[in-house]
């Protein structure tokens, strides 16, 4: 990029560069737009990361440490730019930008799963949450690698490193919490058995993810479920910790119509954006 | 804290809803110095200190902290408390005895005549 060479600064210590990755701002002015099909499946790997992101953001200040609150803001602010490509790539089919979805769309507009949703609670619950996440996200952008839609791919691309880093924080976590004191052990599991009954609703095949994946375009998700549960239950076992048996909750089909957080979060990210549409700061 | 703590935590919570911590007790994680080198082929440079319970998560907190603009290619961390450092109220003895002594500089010494490939 050109602006690379005036961004980078000689005399620090540590140097700092942009690097090259694509960013949502050099996909927005791409030509090729999403089929109506594509998009709305975009739209449902993109809620997943806006709503996670939004949830993370609430640590920021409120983590046990300093250093783990920046660790939390940069998993956010990474989970958020996979939000803006798969926004932006979806508005592409409707002419709309990434902020018009984010911010003008309704509750029940929104295709999130309602693990990502779901209330932080204590530092346990969200490593707990960021576990099956992360692993969840890695297997499904591993494989959307090899889409034949070449900017889901390129996304995934983008993205899989990012997750690869957030595995391996909630998994260095996991062992700590869980081979640490008695205290942290007890709320690693609780936070665990917390969140574990939103774990099926990631593998749910909805449409149109199902006949895109026979186009070789999307991930199918409950091809996933095996791998990714095979992973999750081996680090908890090395984890000390014991593999939650918890019932699936009721209502998983990503519709929201089961969701009891959503609005509040919705309610919280978007209220600036619809008080004065169309501010820029 | 934050407010949903509670919900995990009210066995604990004290009549008023309060919970009281000491900063004094309280154990905080022990403090590291990252080191960070740009490229390769230089060294690594101090870059500055976090707190970290160990050394792998403060390498996961340095890369964090300190290379998220794409400032290195490796780093190193290093408990503050293995440092031994020189002390900065007797640098007069430790550093500036050094001040005067031109003749440990090679521009002191003129070149003699003849001695060639100098």
């Amino acid at each position: 990029m050109s602006d690379t060479v005036g961004f980078t600064s000689q005399d620090s210590a540590t140097r700092i560069s942009m690097g090259n990755a694509i960013t949502a701002e050099e996909l927005a002015s791409r030509e090729d737009r999403a089929s109506e099909e594509v998009a709305r499946y975009a739209l449902i790997l993109g809620d997943d990361s806006l709503m996670l992101a939004q949830r993370l953001g609430h640590w920021i200040s409120r983590a046990p440490e300093l250093e783990e609150d920046v660790a939390l803001a940069n998993i956010a602010l990474d989970l958020l730019g996979h939000a803006r490509f798969l926004l932006t790539y979806a508005g592409s089919a409707w002419d709309k930008t990434e902020d018009d979805l984010a911010y003008f769309r309704d509750e029940e507009e929104f295709r999130s799963a309602r693990l990502v949703e779901h209330e932080n609670g204590d530092f346990g619950q969200t490593i707990a949450r960021q576990l099956i996440f992360s692993f969840y996200a890695y297997a499904l952008y591993s494989r959307l690698l090899a889409s034949t839609d070449e900017t889901l791919s390129a996304i995934a691309d983008k993205a899989l490193k990012e997750v690869d880093y957030h595995r391996d924080h909630a998994a260095q976590w996991l062992m700590r919490l869980g081979g640490g004191t008695e205290e942290s052990h007890r709320r690693m599991q609780t936070g665990l058995d917390t969140v574990w009954t939103y774990i099926e609703e990631l593998f749910i095949d909805v449409e149109p993810t199902t006949q895109l994946a026979e186009a070789g375009v999307a991930v199918l998700p409950s091809a996933l479920r095996d791998e990714v549960l095979t992973q999750l239950s081996t680090i908890i076992e090395e984890a000390g910790l014991r593999v939650p048996q918890a019932k699936g909750a009721f209502g998983a089909d990503r519709s929201g119509r089961y969701s009891e957080h959503r609005g509040f979060i919705l309610a919280e990210m978007q209220v600036l954006a619809r008080e004065h549409p169309g501010a820029t700061w | 804290m934050t407010q949903n703590d509670t919900t995990t935590e009210s066995e604990q919570v004290p009549a008023g809803g309060v919970i009281a911590t000491d900063p004094a007790t309280e154990s905080i994680w022990p403090l590291w110095e990252i080191f960070v080198r740009s490229s390769r082929g230089l060294s690594h440079v101090h870059a500055g200190s976090l707190h970290a319970p160990d050394g792998t998560m403060a390498l996961r907190n340095a890369r964090d902290l300190y290379t998220r603009r794409n400032e290195g290619t490796s780093i190193w961390v290093v408990p503050s408390e293995g440092i031994t450092a020189s002390d900065p109220d007797s640098k007069g003895g430790f550093f500036e005895s050094a001040q005067g002594k031109n003749y440990r500089h090679a521009t002191y010494y003129t070149q003699s005549e003849g001695v060639k490939h100098l």
